[in-house]
């Protein structure tokens, strides 16, 4: 999830349709179709934040490399 | 000049006496002369500290049992990285000298340490100024953090407040991002070892570190004025930020940091961005997205509402008065929906944005139709309209011709 839902990705796609149909100069039919990719952006933004749960692991150093295990500092 | 003086004695029956100055000047060459009274050492507690305005310190070190009178210049006083203040326990340097107007011995101070931390600051003042001659800390150097970071990094202690703080305050207001924290130890001899080894296997894997320490004794954050570690942390691959002891403390880590926070948790603020900002972001170019395709289907209905005063064909009319009632509901719908509803609308926009490209003037002449336009492009819309020998050009689908009127105002 983390990967293919990258909030960076997303935000700044959802800036440049805005910034496209901003513009004006767009046909009707692909303004439509900016502003509806635009919609699922904003959608999938908004849905990034609120679905993110902190991942927090802890790197230690083994004889065999390093190895990540989850962390926990309650 | 000594000599000359003490060899004067070659009348004996009439020995002649010396100047006070003459002999203020003997003693101070004396001392001046003697390698056991330059570069001394002493230790003792500072008293009558009177500084002036001109930056000179004088005082007096004292031990129970004598005294001394001394002067710090205003250059060797600027370098200290402190104030003489009474009462302090000091090693000062200096050379023993004479100050003649008052005959009294006096110690030329040119460095004073705290006799306690003596060797620490003195290596603390080495170091930095090593590295700021060397432009570590230049403020060209400092990297601008990332926006939006994937992974943050934590090199702290495992255990404790800061290192729990610093997550708490990632997970509150930046959860996309994972957190990875590389234990290190925080003081003592094999601090320094430790935390770069700790911050060299996690400047591969993040996009910042947060260096961290919670406030401690000058003895308990003596590691953080490493030079190995400064060096580590100037050459890391990622932006660092330091956050060691409290406010106050600075240490040579948080000079060579790309950016310096005043605590953990400020720290941990400064290398996140705030989820409710970014909604707050996300929402807004979800207005503007809104607005801008309502901006466009308002100038869409315009031509539309032009397109049909000018075109006489009666059916092609009422398909575009149909089409406007139609647009504007959904213009009404659109009004009055949140950004979040409007994507349920989106055949009907579908169905809009084609009729629209129907009823565009393009498409019009695509159907066969030609438009009659005089030559400054107003179009003519009656036959009424135009006058015997009126030149106007026919526009077609796919260019123009110019024609002249031959005979006019006959009706169709």
């Amino acid at each position: 999830m983390s990967e293919e839902a990258n909030f960076e990705e997303t935000f700044s796609a959802l800036e440049a349709n805005v910034d496209a149909l901003s513009r004006g100069d767009l046909p009707l039919e692909r303004a439509l179709a900016v502003f509806e990719e635009g919609l699922a952006l904003y959608r999938r933004c908004h849905a990034i934040l609120a679905d993110s749960e902190q991942r927090v692991t802890k790197l230690i150093a083994t004889a065999e490399g390093l190895t990540e295990e989850p962390f926990s500092s309650e | 000049m000594a000599s000359s003086l003490l060899s004067h004695g070659r009348a004996p029956e009439a020995p002649r006496a010396l100047t006070v100055t003459e002999l203020t000047r003997l003693v101070r060459d004396t001392l001046r002369g003697n390698p056991l009274m330059t570069r001394v050492l002493v230790r003792g507690e500072t008293s009558n500290v009177q500084a002036l305005p001109s930056g000179r310190v004088f005082f007096t070190l004292r031990d129970p049992a004598a005294q001394i009178a001394c002067v710090l210049f205003s250059s060797d006083a600027e370098g200290l990285g402190f104030d003489v203040e009474d009462g302090m326990d000091v090693v000062a340097s200096g050379d023993v000298d004479l100050f003649t107007r008052r005959g009294e011995v006096q110690l030329v101070v040119r460095g004073i340490m705290p006799a306690g931390v003596g060797a620490f600051w003195a290596s603390y003042q080495r170091t930095r100024k090593k590295l700021a001659a060397e432009g570590l800390f230049d403020a060209v150097r400092k990297r601008t953090l990332p926006a939006y970071p994937r992974r943050i990094g934590v090199v702290t202690s495992e255990i404790g407040a800061v290192v729990h703080d610093i997550v708490t305050i990632l997970r509150r207001r930046y959860p996309l991002a994972e957190v990875v924290v590389a234990p290190a130890l925080v003081q003592g001899p094999d601090a320094p070892a430790s935390l770069r080894r700790a911050l060299a296997v996690i400047a591969n894997r993040v996009d910042v570190v947060i260096v961290a320490r919670g406030g401690g004794s000058l003895e308990d954050l003596w590691c953080f004025n490493d030079e190995g570690l400064a060096r580590s942390i100037a050459t890391c691959r990622v932006p660092v930020v330091s956050a060691i002891g409290h406010e106050t403390d600075v240490t040579i880590v948080d000079f060579v940091a790309d950016v310096r926070a005043a605590t953990p948790s400020a720290a941990a603020e400064i290398v996140s961005p705030d989820a409710a900002e970014l909604n707050g972001k996300v929402s807004a170019a979800g207005r503007t997205l809104l607005r801008e395709i309502h901006e466009i289907l308002e100038a869409g209905r315009h031509r539309i509402r032009e397109l049909g005063e000018r075109m006489s064909a009666r059916g092609l009319r009422r398909g575009v008065e149909a089409n406007r009632a139609l647009l504007e509901r959904t213009h009404a719908g659109l009004v009055a929906l949140g950004p979040r509803e409007v994507g349920r609308h989106r055949d009907r926009l579908d169905a809009l944005g084609r009729r629209l490209d129907v009823l565009s003037p393009l498409a019009t002449l695509r159907r066969g139709y030609a438009i009659a336009e005089r030559e400054d492009g107003h179009v003519v819309a009656r036959a009424g309209d135009v006058a015997v020998g009126d030149a106007l050009a026919v526009r077609f689908q796919d260019g123009r011709i110019r024609v002249h009127v031959e005979r006019g105002g006959t009706r169709a």
